[in-house]
C-alpha cells in the first residue's frame, strides 16, 4: 500500500510530522528573515549592467547650453502662475508654440470621494498642457514623454524652465527618431492619470477628462522631472510605483551611466551611494537603503508622475533635484545634459525595453538583487504556514481514534456528525469576518455625510474615525456571535477554524507577494507567527497582545515609525499618530483616485483572515 | 590596291586583339553586410569601404553585387543624412554621391545569397542582381556582421553555415562559375566559416580566430555609435594604398592588422588556391586591370585565291621592312605616378658565368692532370 493510504505508516509520519513541526517552523521563519536581511550583502547582491544592446556602450557629446533660457523660462512661469493662481495655460501654450512644438491642451476634473487634508482639494478641475516634437524623418509611431507636474504646493517652475529649454534644443535636431512629447500637469498625479487615460482611451479610475486631440504614438519611456531652485546639489530617483511596480531596470542603469559620466551627484531614497562595499559599512548603508525601498513599495503609492506611467507598462522615473548644504552644486544645464543624453539614449531604441530586471530591489544605484534572489526570503516565511499540515494531521487522529473505537460496535453515526458539525461551524465565522471586511471596505466613504451631520468633525476625519472605529469592533465580534457557533465546541471546531484560516493566509501572502513581494513580506513577516502560534488554550493575553500588534493596522502604523526612523527624521507618538491618520485617508483616497490595491487588499482580504484568528483565539 | 591591302591587315590586327585572354573582363564581386539596427552601423561601414575600394581600383557597378540590409544613411537617428562615415571626426564619407545597392533591406537573405552565388535566380531578375560570372573570373566576396563559430548572422532571424557556404562554393565550381576566389570575411569568430572550404582556387581571410571576437574600432561621439571594425578598418587603410599598377601580393595583404592592431588574430587559408599567394597580386581580386598581349598571327579570312596571292606577297614583302607591332601602355602609370622603379634582383649577365665555370674546370684539371677529363665527359 502507498504512504498515505497505509494507516499505520500514516500513523507513523502523522507522528513524525507532529514531533518535528515546531522546531521547523521556527528555523524556517528565522531563515526566512535572515534571507531578506542578507539580501544587502554581496554575493546575493550584482552590479547593474546594462542589458539592451541598442542603448550600446557608446557615450554621445551633449551639447545642451541653455541653462540662461531656462533659467528665464522658468522666472516668467513662476510670475505669471502667481498672477493667474493656477497652470499659466496661455502662456505655457504661447511659449512651446514660439520653441516650435504642437501644441494641445487637455481639461480634466474630479469630485474626490471626501476632501484631500494634505493638498487641500476637493473638487478638482486643471488643464495639462503638452507639445510634441515631431520626429523629423520618422513615422509617428512610437513617443517619448518628459513630464513635470505642477501643483498648488509644489510650483516646480525651474523644472517648466528647463521643459523648455530642452525642447527648443531637441527641436533644433535632426536625429530624433521618436516623437518627444513635453507634458506638464496641473493638480500633480491627478492630471497625469486623466492624461494617461486619455491618451490611452481608457477610464480606470472615474475621472472626466476632454478627449486628446493631439497624438504621438506609443509611448516606450518616459521621464519626471520636479525642480524647485536654480541649482541642485543633488539629484534623487525614484522608482517605486503604484501597486508597487517597478520600471524595467534598464532606465535606472541608463540614468545611472548619466550621472557618472556627467559627474552629478545621485542618490537613491534619499540616501548617498556607499562607496566601499567590501567591508561591511557598504552593505549595512545598503540594507537602510533596501528597507526604505522596501517599505516605499509595500506602500503602493505611486512616489511621482512615474508611478502612474508604469501601469500601461511605459517605463519611467522621477527626478528630483535636491537642494541641501553641500558646497558643490549643479546648475541646470548639467541637469539638461544628462537629460539631453538619457533622451538621445532611448532615441536608438528599437523595442521597448525588456532585456533587463521588472522585478529587483535596489540596496544602491549601481547594485540590484533580481526575483530569483530574494523570492526565497518570502518562500521561507510562507513555509511556515505548513503549520497547517500539523493541524490537518491532529485532526485526522482524532478523527481516526472514535472511529475505530466505533468500528467495532457497527457503523457508528459519530464521525459524519462530528465533520458535520465542523463544517457547519466554519462557515458562520467566514462569513462574519468577510461581512465586517466588506464593513470595512464600504462604510467609512459611503457614511462620511451621516457622520458629519451627527458628530462634530470633518469629512476626512470621519472616515478615518469610521475606519478605526469598525476596526476595533470587529475585536469585540467573538463574545457577541458565540451564539451562532454550536455549543458543541469541541477541539476540533477551533482547529478545523485555524486550519481554513492559515490556507487562506497562505493564499492571500502568496498572491500578493508575486505581484508585490515587499509587501507580502512585511505582512508574513509580522502576521505568520502569530498566526501559527494562535490557540484558545495557553497565555491567552500574552497571544492577544501579539495577534494585536501584528494585525494590519498596527504593522502600517509600525512601519510609519521605521520609515521615518530610516530617513533619519524619528517621530515621537503623537506625532507618528498624527501621520497614521493621514497615511489612512490618503489610503483610501488614492484608492478611489489612482485604483491603489493597499486599502482593499487589508480591508477585504487580510482584516477578515485575522479576524478568524481572533476567533480562533477567543472560541471558548 | 593600297585598300585593298589595307583591310586584311586592319582585320588581322583587330583578329589579333580578340584573341588575347578572356578572364579579367568578368571579374566580379559580391559583397554583403548581414546586420539590421541602428547600432550595426559599423558593418554597413565596414562593406562601403570595400565597395569604395574596388571602384576606386576600376570594377564597374555592373560587376559589383552589394547586399546592405540596412539603410544607415538615411535612418532617422543619423545626425548626417545620406552619409555613412568610417573615420571618427568625419573625415572620409564612404556612402559617396555613385553607391548601387542591389539587395538592399529585406531582401539580403540566406536564400537571395545563394541564389546569387549559384546563378539559381528567377528569370525575371535584373541583370544587376545577378552574378554573371564564368571560368575564367577572379570572385572577391566580402562578408561582415555577427557570427559565431561556424554560422553567421543574417538579419536577425536567420543563419548561414560553414558548410552551406562551402556547399555553394562547390556548386560554383561545378558550373565553372568562377576561375579564382577570394573570400574576406568580418566576424567574431570568422575563421570558423573557412574552416570547411573544399572547392580548388579558394584563398580565405578571416579577422578572427574561433573562440575570439573581432572588435570594434572606435566610436564617434557626434554619431553615437562605432563607426568601423578594426580589422577592415586596417584592411582599409591598405586599401588606400593601392593603385592600378601596384604590385603588392597577398602575402601583404595576410600581414594587416596584426594581434597588437586588432586585438582578434587574423586568419588565412591557402591550401587550397594552386598560385603561390606571393605571385597573386591584390589587384588581381580587388583591382580591374586589362593585361594586353600583342600578337602579330595573323589569320586569312577570305578565301579569294586571286586577291590573297597579290596580298600573300604584298604582305610578306611588307613584313619583313615592317617593325614589330608596339602600342602605348594602357595605363602609363609611371608617368601619372611618379614612383620609384621597383629593385629587379640583379643577376650578373650570363657570359660572365660561363666563362667563371669555364676557369674553374681549367684550374681543375691543371691541378688534377688532363687524363681525368675522361671520366667526367
Amino acid at each position: 500500500m502507498g504512504l498515505l493510504s497505509d494507516p499505520v505508516r500514516r500513523r507513523a509520519l502523522a507522528r513524525l510530522v507532529l514531533r518535528l513541526n515546531a522546531p521547523l517552523c521556527v528555523l524556517s521563519y528565522v531563515a526566512g528573515i535572515a534571507w531578506f536581511l542578507a539580501l544587502a550583502f554581496p554575493p546575493l547582491t550584482q552590479r547593474t549592467y546594462m542589458s539592451e544592446n541598442a542603448m550600446g556602450s557608446t557615450m554621445v557629446e551633449e551639447q545642451f547650453a541653455g541653462g540662461d533660457r531656462a533659467r528665464g523660462f522658468a522666472r516668467d512661469f513662476a510670475a505669471h502662475r502667481r498672477k493667474s493662481g493656477a497652470l499659466p495655460v496661455a502662456w505655457l501654450e504661447r511659449t512651446m508654440r514660439s520653441v516650435g512644438l504642437e501644441v494641445y491642451t487637455q481639461s480634466f476634473s474630479r469630485k474626490l470621494p471626501f476632501p484631500d487634508e494634505t493638498h487641500e482639494r476637493y473638487m478638482v478641475s486643471g488643464t495639462n498642457v503638452y507639445g510634441i516634437l515631431r520626429a523629423p524623418r520618422a513615422a509617428s509611431t512610437e513617443s517619448l514623454v518628459l513630464t513635470v507636474p505642477c501643483g498648488p504646493d509644489s510650483t516646480n517652475s525651474q523644472a517648466v524652465g528647463l521643459l523648455l529649454a530642452l525642447a527648443a534644443h531637441f527641436r533644433g535636431q535632426i536625429y530624433w527618431a521618436k516623437d518627444i512629447i513635453f507634458l506638464v500637469t496641473e493638480h500633480d498625479l491627478l492630471g497625469t492619470e486623466a492624461w494617461l487615460e486619455a491618451y490611452h482611451d481608457v477610464n480606470v479610475t472615474g475621472m472626466q477628462s476632454s478627449p486628446l486631440q493631439g497624438r504621438a504614438g506609443a509611448i516606450q519611456a518616459a521621464v519626471a522631472l520636479e525642480l524647485s531652485s536654480d541649482v541642485v546639489t543633488s539629484l534623487d530617483v525614484a522608482v517605486e510605483g503604484l501597486n508597487g511596480q517597478l520600471p524595467n531596470l534598464d532606465l535606472l542603469n541608463l540614468f545611472q551611466t548619466f550621472c557618472q559620466k556627467g559627474g552629478l551627484l545621485c542618490t537613491l531614497q534619499g540616501k548617498l551611494q556607499a562607496q566601499d562595499w567590501t567591508s561591511i559599512d557598504g552593505p549595512l548603508q545598503g540594507l537602510q537603503t533596501l528597507l526604505l525601498m522596501v517599505l516605499q513599495q509595500a506602500s503602493g503609492r505611486p512616489h511621482g508622475p512615474h508611478g502612474l506611467f508604469l501601469r500601461y507598462r511605459v517605463e519611467a522615473l522621477t527626478l528630483r533635484g535636491i537642494n541641501s548644504f553641500r558646497q558643490y552644486k549643479y546648475d541646470l544645464v548639467a541637469v539638461g545634459k544628462a537629460l539631453e543624453g538619457v533622451f538621445r539614449k532611448l532615441n536608438h531604441l528599437l523595442e521597448r525595453l525588456h532585456q533587463s530586471f521588472f522585478f529587483y530591489l535596489l540596496p544602491a544605484l549601481s547594485r540590484f538583487v533580481s526575483i530569483g534572489l530574494y523570492m526565497p526570503a518570502a518562500g521561507f516565511l510562507l513555509l511556515v504556514l505548513g503549520h497547517a499540515l500539523e493541524l490537518w494531521m491532529q485532526l485526522h487522529e482524532a478523527g481516526v481514534g472514535p472511529e475505530e473505537a466505533g468500528g467495532a460496535s457497527g457503523p457508528s453515526p459519530l464521525p459524519p456528525q462530528a465533520q458535520g458539525i465542523g463544517l457547519a461551524s466554519l462557515v458562520a465565522p467566514l462569513l462574519i469576518s468577510q461581512a465586517m471586511g466588506l464593513a470595512l471596505y464600504v462604510l467609512p466613504v459611503l457614511g462620511q455625510h451621516v457622520a458629519t451631520q451627527h458628530f462634530p468633525v470633518a469629512e476626512a476625519e470621519a472616515v478615518v474615525l469610521t475606519l478605526l472605529a469598525i476596526y476595533a469592533a470587529g475585536l469585540a465580534l467573538p463574545h457577541n456571535t458565540h451564539w451562532v457557533v454550536s455549543t458543541q465546541a469541541s477541539d476540533r471546531g477551533w482547529m478545523a477554524l485555524k486550519l481554513v484560516a492559515l490556507i487562506y493566509l497562505a493564499l492571500q501572502l502568496a498572491c500578493i507577494t508575486l505581484t508585490n513581494f515587499s509587501l507580502g513580506f512585511l505582512l508574513a513577516a509580522t502576521m505568520v507567527p502569530a498566526a501559527a502560534l494562535t490557540k484558545p488554550s495557553g497565555p491567552r493575553p500574552l497571544y492577544g497582545t501579539l495577534l494585536v500588534l501584528t494585525s494590519p493596522a498596527a504593522t502600517l502604523l509600525g512601519s510609519l515609525f521605521l520609515w521615518r526612523e530610516l530617513q533619519e527624521a524619528p517621530l515621537s507618538l503623537a506625532e507618528g499618530w498624527q501621520l497614521f491618520l493621514a497615511a489612512l485617508a490618503q489610503g483610501v483616497l488614492e484608492h478611489h483616485t489612482y485604483g491603489a490595491l493597499l486599502f482593499p487588499l487589508l480591508a477585504l482580504g487580510l482584516y477578515p483572515c485575522w479576524l478568524l484568528f481572533w476567533n480562533v483565539l477567543f472560541w471558548k | 590596291m593600297a585598300a585593298n591591302s589595307f583591310r586584311p591587315r586592319v582585320l588581322t590586327a583587330l583578329a589579333g586583339l580578340l584573341a588575347l585572354s578572356f578572364g579579367s573582363l568578368a571579374d566580379s564581386r559580391i559583397e554583403v553586410c548581414t546586420s539590421r539596427f541602428w547600432f550595426n552601423y559599423r558593418h554597413v561601414a565596414n562593406t562601403l569601404s570595400v565597395y569604395r575600394s574596388v571602384k576606386r581600383l576600376g570594377i564597374p557597378d555592373s560587376h559589383i553585387v552589394l547586399m546592405l540590409a540596412d539603410d544607415m544613411a538615411c535612418n532617422a537617428r543619423n545626425p548626417k543624412p545620406a552619409t555613412v562615415f568610417s573615420h571618427k571626426n568625419m573625415e572620409l564619407n564612404v556612402y559617396g554621391d555613385d553607391v548601387e545597392v542591389d539587395y538592399r533591406s529585406y531582401e539580403v537573405t540566406v536564400e537571395n545569397f545563394l541564389r546569387v552565388l549559384t546563378g539559381r535566380v528567377p528569370p525575371g531578375t535584373p541583370r544587376s542582381k545577378r552574378l554573371l560570372s564564368d571560368d575564367r573570373s577572379n570572385i572577391l566576396i566580402y562578408m561582415t556582421g555577427h557570427g559565431g563559430n561556424g554560422f553567421l548572422k543574417f538579419q536577425d532571424s536567420e543563419e548561414i553555415t560553414n558548410i552551406e557556404l562551402a556547399d555553394a562554393f562547390e556548386q560554383m565550381w561545378q558550373k565553372r562559375r568562377y576561375n579564382e576566389l577570394l573570400f574576406i570575411i568580418d566576424t567574431c569568430q570568422g575563421a570558423s566559416m573557412y574552416e570547411r572550404f573544399y572547392s580548388p582556387n579558394i584563398m580565405a581571410l578571416a579577422s578572427s580566430q574561433v573562440g575570439e571576437d573581432s572588435l570594434s574600432h572606435q566610436p564617434d561621439p557626434a554619431i553615437g555609435v562605432h563607426l568601423m571594425d578594426r580589422y577592415t578598418f586596417y584592411v582599409l587603410e591598405f586599401l588606400e594604398e593601392i593603385n592600378p599598377a601596384s604590385q603588392t601580393n597577398m602575402n601583404d595583404l595576410f600581414q594587416v592588422c596584426p594581434k597588437s592592431l586588432c586585438v582578434s588574430t587574423p586568419g588565412h587559408r591557402t591550401d587550397l588556391f594552386q598560385r603561390d599567394p606571393k605571385n597573386v597580386l591584390i589587384t588581381d581580386f580587388f583591382g580591374s586591370v586589362r593585361k594586353v598581349e600583342i600578337t602579330t598571327e595573323t589569320i586569312s579570312l577570305q578565301p579569294d585565291l586571286g586577291i590573297m596571292e597579290s596580298s600573300n606577297k604584298e604582305d610578306q614583302i611588307d613584313e619583313e621592312r615592317m617593325e614589330p607591332l608596339k602600342y602605348a601602355e594602357q595605363l602609363p602609370v609611371a608617368q601619372i605616378i611618379h614612383q620609384k622603379p621597383k629593385l629587379k634582383d640583379w643577376h650578373p649577365p650570363g657570359g660572365f658565368i660561363l666563362g667563371l665555370w669555364a676557369l674553374i674546370i681549367m684550374v681543375f684539371f691543371k691541378t688534377y692532370g688532363i687524363k681525368h677529363m675522361k671520366f667526367i665527359f
